[in-house]
């Protein structure tokens, strides 16, 4: 019941302050993902990192997935996925796979196996043991 | 007295007798005097023996006859042919495609239920001319706008159907169309849109509804009898302003058109503009005789003639509606993308505000821009014209589609003998918002063996057309098998599916059988 | 390994090597982990019997791959769910209607046939999505803007044959309505194009809709009457500059002629944007928030109290405060100039209403730079993101997200007492549901000429809550229906309950769509009971 009054209510947040809501949100430093993906010099699964994920999980303004993971760690780790340290790519792929909170699961011709073995490779690149 | 293909004269005067009962003796027409008042008056088989003369015709006062009459049609697999105010002329008037069959004559429906000045829309029955409307919109003083095809005397629902296009920014017609209530085949009635929720409060404001948009299946179609239709209209503005552009090369009409399109698309301008050549309207010996040469005159002898007599070689008078401060500085804006057509030249026309001076007469010339319906469009054919059939070729909205058409045209033209008049190549004009529609008016002659040959013509200028890619948007009864068969993708795979549709909502093809190019199962395969 | 109802195991089996035959073993899914995958992420039958769910998908890579696996189900009468990017969150995503289906997964279709520059169109396959279209004109630097529903991963025409809507001016924010030309892969296999591709060579098929003879485009959309495999999209040149311009009034009533001015400004094109409507008033440090200064307890008090909006007390409240009740921001496309022009023009309109205030918003001229572009409402731009999904997901002003949402969503006619209507209405239906009652529900811009209002209802992983919101939904779709106000697009979920509220005349258009449907498709193979329509076998089974 107060989940369905929260929800309902911040629809409505959404209705009427659309405009402003860049200006509610904490601003993390920005930048625009760039049309091509160029890729040069980054580990493989970059380029797939950012097709797929970043207009979620990357920076700057309108990012659910960060802005989520803000309000869940309170900075306790990056809200940023691939600043994070400890990801393992089990846990990518399981995410990815089976969706948590709002985020949905992804189908094999939208994030092939493949794919998602780069992106997972990706962002346990820093999880040195 | 004439008897439908198919049926059996008992069966028919049955009908006959059934159809008085429903809509009262005096509304059924048999007698030939009657009857031939539902003849095409600009038919291209003007006494021949082709000519599809109607065999009866039955005027309904309000939906239930229409149900009634449409179910006895059903009964005695009567073939029926449905007009609105029945002045389609150029594009077969009110005559039947398939002779003998039964007119159903909507005119008496033409009650005008709800026009809201508020959401400025309209809900009419099929009966209701522009002129209706029109004058019950300046009887109340409502501040909204009409958008009148041509000939004003049509019907908003007929030119709406076969899919016509006026000049205001609201000039698809079709488009600008909101919720139908249609007599299907089995006499049953239906609404679209959101009409069909009963009691529904957005039904002409809101045109999808929910499943299926079935609305346009019954446009150009012989699949159900509109009765009602609902229309957005648009709100009187402030001002109307039209501002020309020339330019002074045949090759600038490239950039000329892709600026144009640029505007368009950008909801700038926002009505029909043409493109003309000012070349066109000069009556100087010399320009003639530069023309009458072997071979014509080439471009650049036109293009010095245009520059000496500094007229230009194209020129476009551009529309815009709106606040009048918000039109000048569109114009404004308008006149700087098109400088960078070296030697561009403008000219402003007058600014008209309204509403307009109750005192001045109208219509005026140019008023049909401004939602006033009029009839002066018959002056076209000149005095000697007994009628015209018009070609319709949708082209690209580019000035490379222009030159080719032109080109094309002209060496089809010249092929078949024809003289090319006042009537060739009228446009291109942006009827609809992308594209280019271009006007042949092909005369029409009480004289059987011209009409003969201009229909073999017409038939050839189809193919033409269909070698390069452009198709009719819309014909005369005449060749609509001829253009059907020129949207051949796939085996005619849209016609067969339209077939297949056919049989399945009118089994005994009793609605307008061949209307374009749609025949009914029993009569398919007399055609084949 | 689940089989499709009506169909024997060993068809199945069968129909499963030929499709693997058709378009390659590895885009065949029948696996309980990858047909999991099909799964409505936010279905409201989430973990139940009832939850609508594929028995296999298939990925076709071309359209004759989608010619041979329509013909394959067809031959075994393999009921098959044709989904584009299947990212349709909120209305079913890319779960079947009918349960046990073959889902058809278009997503591998994903060219971008041709963008023309100087016309503004495009045609594209049904798994381009609004990125990859948005991508490639930024790469190409041209000078287009496309028009993006709320999330940007959907597809341009699985969200038009949805009857989606966007944010630009009013021709291209309706889908639907932008859409020139479509290729169909009909229930035999056939393929058909519509306007004026069905002249073979056309050299109009983007850029007149109706071709000649009936026009049938219609017919696929919210329904199942064929697979569209290509359609084409009329596109807005990148205009010389964008204004927004924002217009307070005081008074509660207020809202009627500001609704009525707006809607005739509108209509006129002097504003050519999606309105967007507020109230300074119920988010100024109310209880909605809107991150502004703590809730000011007077005004949480006065808001408590039943039919608080409409109350002398707040209108009293407001004017001792000075805040307006209501608000819309405007905006205009176009030479800057123009924009300027127009929003004066607008000005004078509102001041027939005592007491209107303004607050000119930033005029930018376009393209954006870098900047500018993360500060603006972006699908306002054109430019696609997955922002929406702020809403639902866990966020500071939300510790405890949902899993998803569905959409009640239902036209009212575009007035401020239709508004004042609908509030009053679905409050009362709210309190008798024992649902949050909102303290006021503003409209949406959606679509010229209607309003359209958005309710969320959560999706959660708890059956009971799940089941009394879809009894919850349904109530309101009838109290809608009652009042005369029908919903634009619903989940397959509840689309059999909405289809039955438009039965004017014994449901004649529902028996004419299904009389088109045993014509078009008489094995009934195509998404099966969606938008309510069922094939034959189906609905005699029912009855």
């Amino acid at each position: 019941m107060r989940t369905a009054g929260t929800f309902l209510a911040v629809a409505l947040l959404a209705i009427f302050a659309a405009k402003t809501a860049g200006a509610q949100e904490q601003r993390i430093a920005s930048s625009w993902t760039p049309a091509t993906v160029s890729g040069q010099g980054q580990p493989r699964g970059y380029v797939e990192y950012q097709k797929f994920c970043s207009m979620c999980h990357g920076e700057g303004v309108g990012r659910p997935g960060t802005l989520a993971l803000q309000a869940k760690y309170k900075g306790a780790v990056p809200a940023l996925l691939d600043k994070r340290t400890d990801l393992t790519p089990a846990f990518v792929k399981t995410t990815v796979r089976n969706g948590i909170s709002v985020m949905p699961f992804f189908r094999k011709t939208e994030i092939s196996d493949a794919d998602l073995d780069a992106i997972a490779a990706y962002l346990a690149r820093n999880n040195k043991p | 007295m004439r008897v439908p293909p198919g049926v059996s004269p008992r069966d028919f005067a049955d009908a006959i007798k059934q159809w008085g009962e429903a809509v009262g003796k005096e509304w059924v027409f048999t007698s030939d005097e009657d009857v031939d008042l539902y003849r095409d008056s600009y038919s291209p088989f003007w006494h021949e023996a082709e000519e599809p003369i109607p065999s009866a015709a039955v005027a309904p006062d309000g939906v239930e006859q229409v149900q009634a009459v449409v179910k006895i049609a059903n009964t005695y697999k009567v073939p029926l042919w449905t007009i609105s105010t029945g002045k389609n002329l150029g594009y077969g008037g009110s005559a039947p495609l398939l002779g003998g069959s039964v007119v159903l004559d909507l005119k008496r429906m033409d009650r005008i239920l709800e026009v809201n000045e508020k959401n400025h829309y309209a809900l009419v029955e099929p009966g209701v001319s522009y002129f209706d409307l029109y004058r019950y919109i300046q009887e109340k003083g409502l501040k909204v706008w009409i958008d009148p095809a041509d000939p004003g005397w049509g019907s908003l629902i007929g030119n709406a159907v076969d899919r016509g296009g006026g000049r205001t920014p609201m000039r698809d017609h079709f488009d600008a169309h909101c919720g139908m209530e249609i007599v299907l085949p089995n006499g049953e009635v239906m609404r679209t849109g959101m009409g069909a929720l009963p009691g529904s409060k957005t039904w002409q404001q809101y045109r999808y509804g929910f499943g299926p948009y079935v609305d346009g299946m019954f446009s150009q179609s012989s699949l159900g009898v509109v009765t009602k239709m609902g229309f957005w209209l648009f709100p009187e503005p402030e001002a109307y302003f039209t501002g020309t552009v020339t330019v002074p090369k045949h090759d600038d009409l490239i950039p000329l058109v892709a600026t144009l399109a640029y505007l368009m698309n950008s909801s700038i301008v926002l009505g029909t503009t043409s493109v003309a050549s000012p070349l066109n309207f000069v009556r100087d010996p010399a320009l003639a005789a530069l023309r009458a040469k072997p071979g014509g005159a080439s471009t650049q002898e036109l293009g010095q003639y245009a520059l000496e007599k500094n007229l230009g070689y194209w020129s476009i008078e551009l529309p815009f509606y709106g606040p009048a401060k918000v039109v000048a500085a569109q114009w404004e804006y308008a006149k700087d993308r098109f400088s960078a057509i070296a030697g561009a030249k403008f000219q402003e026309g007058a600014t008209r505000r309204f509403p307009l001076d109750p005192k001045e007469p109208v219509p005026f010339p140019g008023s049909v821009a401004m939602g006033i319906p009029n009839l002066s469009v018959f002056g076209v054919g000149g005095a000697r014209s007994e009628g015209h059939v018009w070609f319709s070729p949708i082209i690209p909205m580019t000035g490379e589609a222009v030159l080719e058409a032109q080109q094309v045209f002209t060496d089809a033209y010249k092929e078949m003998g024809m003289a090319m008049g006042p009537l060739f190549f009228l446009g291109p004009s942006s009827n609809y918002p992308r594209c280019f529609l271009v006007l042949f008016g092909f005369p029409i002659e009480h004289d059987i063996e011209k009409n003969r040959k201009n229909r073999e013509n017409f038939k050839r200028l189809i193919q033409v057309a269909a070698e390069h890619g452009w198709g009719e948007y819309r014909t005369h009864t005449a060749f609509m098998e001829t253009v059907m068969n020129a949207y051949s993708y796939n085996n005619h795979a849209l016609r067969r599916f339209h077939e297949t549709i056919k049989d399945a909502v009118d089994p005994n093809g009793i609605l307008s059988p061949g209307k374009c190019g749609i025949w009914p199962k029993h009569l398919r395969k007399a055609q084949a | 390994m689940r089989v499709p109802p009506g169909v024997s195991p060993s068809d199945f089996a069968d129909a499963l090597k030929q499709f693997e035959e058709a378009v390659g073993k590895e885009w065949v899914f029948t696996s309980d982990e990858d047909v999991a995958l099909y799964r409505d992420a936010y279905s409201p039958f989430w973990g139940e019997p009832d939850e609508l769910v594929a028995s296999a998908a298939v990925a076709p890579d071309s359209v004759e791959q989608v010619q041979a696996v329509v013909k394959i189900a067809n031959t075994y009468k393999i009921p098959i769910y044709p989904v584009s990017t299947g990212k349709n969150l909120g209305y079913g995503g890319s779960a079947p209607a009918y349960s046990g289906s073959v889902v058809l997964d278009l997503k591998r279709m994903n060219r971008i046939l041709e963008v023309n520059e100087k016309n503004a169109y495009a045609l594209v396959e049904p798994g381009v999505s609004y990125f990859d279209l948005y991508r490639y004109i930024q790469e190409k630097g041209l000078k287009l803007w496309i028009d993006v529903p709320d999330p940007g991963w959907g597809s341009p025409i699985g969200n038009s044959l949805d009857r989606g809507g966007g944010y630009l001016m009013p021709q291209y924010r309706n889908h639907f309505d932008a859409h020139c030309g479509m290729e169909v892969v009909l229930a035999n296999g056939e393929l058909l194009r519509t306007g004026m591709g069905a002249m073979p060579g056309a050299k109009t098929w983007q850029q007149y809709k109706s071709g000649f003879g009936p026009w049938i485009d219609g017919i696929f959309s919210q329904s199942n009457f064929g697979v569209v495999t290509k359609m084409g999209f009329w596109l807005m040149p990148e205009p010389d500059a964008y204004l927004s311009g924002t217009v307070m009034v005081p008074r509660h009533d207020d809202l009627i002629p500001l609704v009525e001015i707006i809607t005739n400004l509108e209509n006129t094109r002097v504003t050519n944007g999606m309105p967007f409507f507020g109230s300074p008033l119920l988010t100024r440090g109310g209880p909605l928030g809107g991150g502004g200064p703590q809730p000011d307890p007077e005004l949480t008090a006065l808001l408590a109290k039943p039919d608080a909006v409409s109350s002398p007390e707040l209108q009293q409240y407001a004017e001792k405060k000075g805040t307006s009740y209501w608000s819309c921001t405007l905006s205009f496309y176009g030479a800057e100039k123009a924009n300027a022009a127009n929003w004066e023009f607008a000005k004078e309109k509102f001041s027939a209403i005592p007491g209107a205030k303004f607050a000119d918003g930033e005029a930018l001229k376009l393209p954006l730079t870098a900047e500018q572009r993360e500060k603006v409402n972006v699908p306002q731009f054109g430019i696609p993101s997955l922002r929406m999904f702020s809403i639902g997901a866990r966020s500071d002003t939300n510790p405890t997200p949902t899993n998803g949402h569905v959409w009640f969503s239902p036209i009212i006619p575009r007035t401020g007492e239709a508004i004042f209507e609908a509030n009053r209405v679905f409050a009362q239906a709210a309190r008798e549901l024992g649902l949050p009652v909102p303290v006021f529900s503003l409209p949406t811009g959606y679509w010229e000429r209607a309003f359209i209002f958005l309710f969320g209802f959560p999706i959660t992983h708890d059956i009971d809550t799940n089941k009394k919101n879809r009894a919850s939904f349904q109530r309101l779709v009838k109290i809608a229906a009652e009042h005369g106000w029908g919903e634009y697009r619903t989940a397959p979920a509840h689309q059999g309950a909405v289809m039955d509220t438009y039965s004017f005349n014994n449901h004649a258009l529902l028996r004419f769509h299904e009389t088109l449907k045993d014509a078009v498709d008489p094995n009934g193979i195509l998404s099966a009971g969606r938008y309510g329509i069922w094939p034959k076998h189906l609905r005699e089974a029912k009855s």
